[in-house]
Parts: C-alpha cells; structure tokens; sequence
C-alpha cells in the first residue's frame, strides 16, 4: 500500500514542480471557454439549444483531461530514457503495483485539472445549480482520467520513441475528442456520426459530466458509469500486463 | 553466494552467453571483465532479474532469480551503468522512495539514508534536485542508494566510467569500506584493469560469451606470463577492436527494444 502511495506522490510531486506546466495546462480550456463559449453562444440559443457555455463546459473539461491524461504515458518513454525506470522494475515488489501507483497519481493530476477548469468556468459565467454536485463530477472527472492514463500508460510501454508515441497521440487524441460530443450535442445526429459517437469512450464521460453538473443527459449516468468503470477497469488491466512485459 | 551454472541467452540466432559457470563466495569482491560486447551486461541483466535466461541455472543468495524474483530483488542492490536516478526528485527522496521499495521500515530508514550520504559526501546535497548533479555526484548517490536495504551483494556495472581519478578513488573508499563493515558481496565490471587489479579478490575473464579464465590477478598473469593484468587480459582476448561483437550487441540490443 505504501509503495503504491509513495509511487503516486512522485507524480504528484513531478507535477507541481513544473509550474509553466500547470499554468500550460490550463491555458488552453480558459481560451477555448471564452471562444467558442462566447463565439457560438448566439448560435447555439437561436437553435433553441439554451446556454451554450453551460452546455459547453464539461466537453471542455472533458478535452483537458483527455489531452493530459492522453499524453501521461511519455513519462514511462521519460524514465526508460532517463533510466528510473530500471531501478523501480529491479524493486521487490509486483510491477502491476508500480503502474497503479503511477497511474492514480497521474488521474488524480488531471482530475484536479478538470475541477480547476470547472471552478475557473464559474467565474466566466458558468452556474452550478448546486455546489454539492462537484463531488461527484469530481469522482466522475477521477474515473475518466483513470481511463485514458491507463490506455496512455499501455501504448507507452509498448513503444519506445517519443516522436511515434506523439504520432499515435495525436492520431487518437483528436477523434476521441471531436467525436465525444464535447462541442455539440449528441441528439439528433447523422445515423453514421451517431455510432462513431457511441464508440467513443469520451463521449460517455462527458456526458456523465452533463448528467451531473447541467441535469442534461444524451445516454443515462447509469450506463455512463457502467462503460467508464468498465473500460477503466479493462485498460488497468491491459497498462499492467503491457508494463509488466517492458524488457530493457 | 553468487552461483552461476551452464548459463546461456540467446537473441534469436546471436549467443549473447554462451554456457557461463562461475561461483562467487559471499564477502568477496569478483571483478567480471570482458571486451565490449562479450555478454557482461547481458549476464548481470540475467543475475538481476531484468532478462530471462534461455537455459542454464542461477542463484543468487540461494534464491532462483526466474522463479522467485522478489525475494532475489530483496538480496542486492545494484548500480547501472548508465544512470538511474529520477532527476525531477532531490538526492533525499530518491533515496527515500528506494527504501519504501525495499520495506526499510521508518523507524530506521532515515537515520540509514543520512548515514549513507554522509559516507559519499553528499548529506549537504541532500535536497538538491538531482538534476544539478554532476555525474560523478549520481553516481556516488546511486551507490548510496544500492547498499540502503543492507543487501547481501551490490552489482557495480562499469560504475566508474567517466569519473576522474579522485572520484573513482573515493569511490572505491566508500565500497571497501562496505564491503568490510557490512560483509556485502561486490560483483562489478570495468574496462579500467588496474582498478580490478586494485580493487578485486577474483576476476572472471569473458569473450564471446564464454568464461575464458578466472582466478586472482596474480593468477592470471602467472597463466599468460605477462607482468600487469591489462597485458594478461590482452594475451586472452586478443588484440583486435570488436567491432563485429560490438555489432553483435548492437543487433541483440535492436532486437531487444
């Protein structure tokens, strides 16, 4: 327990020393909150859909997480490069321990983000109906965040270059999110854009996020529960098995 | 304390370790040494845990590093040859973290860590992102680190290469000094002769995967009759640049990634 404890402070530890990092990260929700919030606001009410940054702001917290947590498994290309690697696969302990630690330190980064951006949201016009709710989006942001670290740990320790890890990132990342639902509602679709949509694993946490912050909801929390601690419980498991085999 | 029998790897056609058998007695300090790409690096990869072995037996503290790695993870503790600290964390909690790892329990944890980087003359250093490190720094850290959980045997892969003269002298200090105190086994290889000659009780000679001598350096030099360890070990491996088993390495290491 402590030695998966002691690997989740690390990542914790990592993050809050790279300040640009975190001041980066956050950059990118406050722009695209204010223009495509404020930009396609009037649009989006002439077509009787409401309140566009209400509606908005979990598919952008939805964006932050999947772009950090997408991007978290480079730190196992870093430290097989940089060598920490091989002094925690040579530790007396299970390597399946090694990835959780990591992996939960990693979730809970970009969760925090993901609240970070929420409470930012709040204050360009964002309304929470009732605050006690951040709990459970929280816990919801948490579950998401596992999900894509574990997928992201997984491709990590299959590959062992840092640029074709950032190609098969960027081959992911931009259907995951452009096909999640994040910027438009997933009611009313095309029959083919509706399936990609019901593939992709983010558009079932954003809309949880929906269903628990704005009462709106496409799916149903349930089933959004269902896949995401489903899907985070097979990606665990495929990261472990995959961090198991790295051989240096 | 290190027993090694028949050992061989194989990748895929090449024969990185080519049936090896040595035994190392447990206090001594066995200098491994071999040209480049002779399967030393390969060997302690196997010792520790890190590669399977294609065939053959090992035991490290009694214990059969394929079958009960944990328990052989326990009984060292090693020092790479490149590095392998986390560079983002500071000299202490590297050390820290490794003792979580190996259940060093609190209650002596932290007076073990101070002792040991009071040994190597970083205590003042100690939070210090290891990032300002020099490399001789790291490396004395990362040799600080090995000995944290009392290990039975401490695996040196080329831990002084590029180091200069007093660093490598200091650093063998502190190793002698363990090695006394502690009775901790010491295996390591080098490209420096005299540093074996200085530093070992028994040398093991390795080329092309194969044990071609062992024994103390007045043995080995008596066997070629030659009057410094560095022309004995010439006399056995011969005098040509490996650049085909450097090759050869190279290919194994491709197809290991």
């Amino acid at each position: 327990m402590k030695k998966i404890y002691i690997f989740w402070l690390r990542q914790i530890k990592k993050y809050l020393r790279v300040k640009a990092r975190i001041a980066g990260s956050l950059f990118q929700p406050i722009l695209y909150m204010i223009a495509m919030g404020y930009g396609l606001g009037s649009v989006f009410q002439q077509a009787g859909q409401g309140n566009y940054i209400e509606f908005l702001v979990p598919g952008i917290i939805g964006m932050n997480i999947i772009f950090s947590s997408m991007f978290s498994g480079m730190e196992v290309i870093w430290d097989r490069q940089f060598g920490f690697l091989k002094e925690t696969l040579v530790a007396p302990m299970p390597r399946f321990n090694i990835m959780l630690g990591r992996t939960l330190g990693t979730a809970t980064i970009c969760a925090t983000q993901g609240l970070v951006v929420l409470l930012l949201a709040t204050l360009i016009g964002f309304r929470m109906e009732n605050w006690l709710m951040i709990v459970p989006a929280y816990l919801v942001m948490f579950v998401i965040s596992m999900l894509f670290t574990s997928l992201s740990t997984m491709i990590g320790s299959i590959l062992k270059d840092m640029q074709g890890f950032q190609a098969v990132m960027n081959f992911l990342i931009m259907p995951l999110f452009l096909l999640s639902g994040a910027m438009f509602p997933l009611d009313n679709l095309p029959k083919f854009l509706s399936v990609l949509t019901s593939v992709d694993p983010l558009s079932y946490g954003i809309d949880a996020m929906r269903a628990v912050l704005i009462n709106q909801s496409h799916f149903s929390l349930g089933l959004d529960s269902a896949v995401l601690v489903a899907l985070s419980l097979v990606f665990l498991f495929l990261g472990g098995h995959y961090f198991k085999k790295i051989q240096i | 304390m290190i027993k090694v029998n028949a050992l061989s790897k194989k990748f895929g056609d090449f024969t990185a370790v080519d049936g090896i058998s040595f035994d190392v007695a447990a206090g001594e300090i066995f200098a491994f040494l071999g040209p480049n790409g002779a399967g030393k690096s390969t060997t302690i990869k196997i010792l520790t845990t890190l590669l399977q072995p294609t065939s053959g037996e090992v035991l490290i503290n009694g214990q059969d590093p394929v079958h009960h790695p944990d328990l052989v993870r326990r009984s060292f503790g090693i020092v790479f040859q490149d590095p392998s600290t986390d560079d983002d964390l500071t000299a202490w909690e590297n050390m820290d973290l490794h003792g979580i790892l190996y259940d060093v329990p609190d209650s002596s944890r932290h007076a073990r860590i101070e002792e040991l980087l009071k040994l190597v003359d970083l205590y003042d250093r100690k939070d210090s992102p290891v990032k300002e490190f020099s490399g001789g720094m790291k490396r004395r850290l990362e040799i600080a680190r090995g000995f944290l959980h009392h290990p039975k045997i401490i695996f040196l892969d080329e831990p002084t290469l590029g180091l200069d003269p007093q660093t490598r002298n200091h650093m063998w200090t502190y190793l002698r000094e363990l090695n006394k105190t502690e009775g901790t086994t010491i295996f390591f290889t080098t490209h420096y002769m005299e540093e074996a000659d200085r530093a070992a009780q028994r040398i093991a000679v390795i080329d092309h995967g194969k044990i071609i001598a062992t024994g103390t350096s007045d043995e080995l030099k008596r066997q070629t009759g030659k009057e410094s360890l560095e022309d004995a070990f010439l006399a056995l491996t011969g005098h040509a640049i490996r650049e085909d088993a450097a090759q050869n390495t190279f290919h194994a290491a491709m197809r290991r990634r």
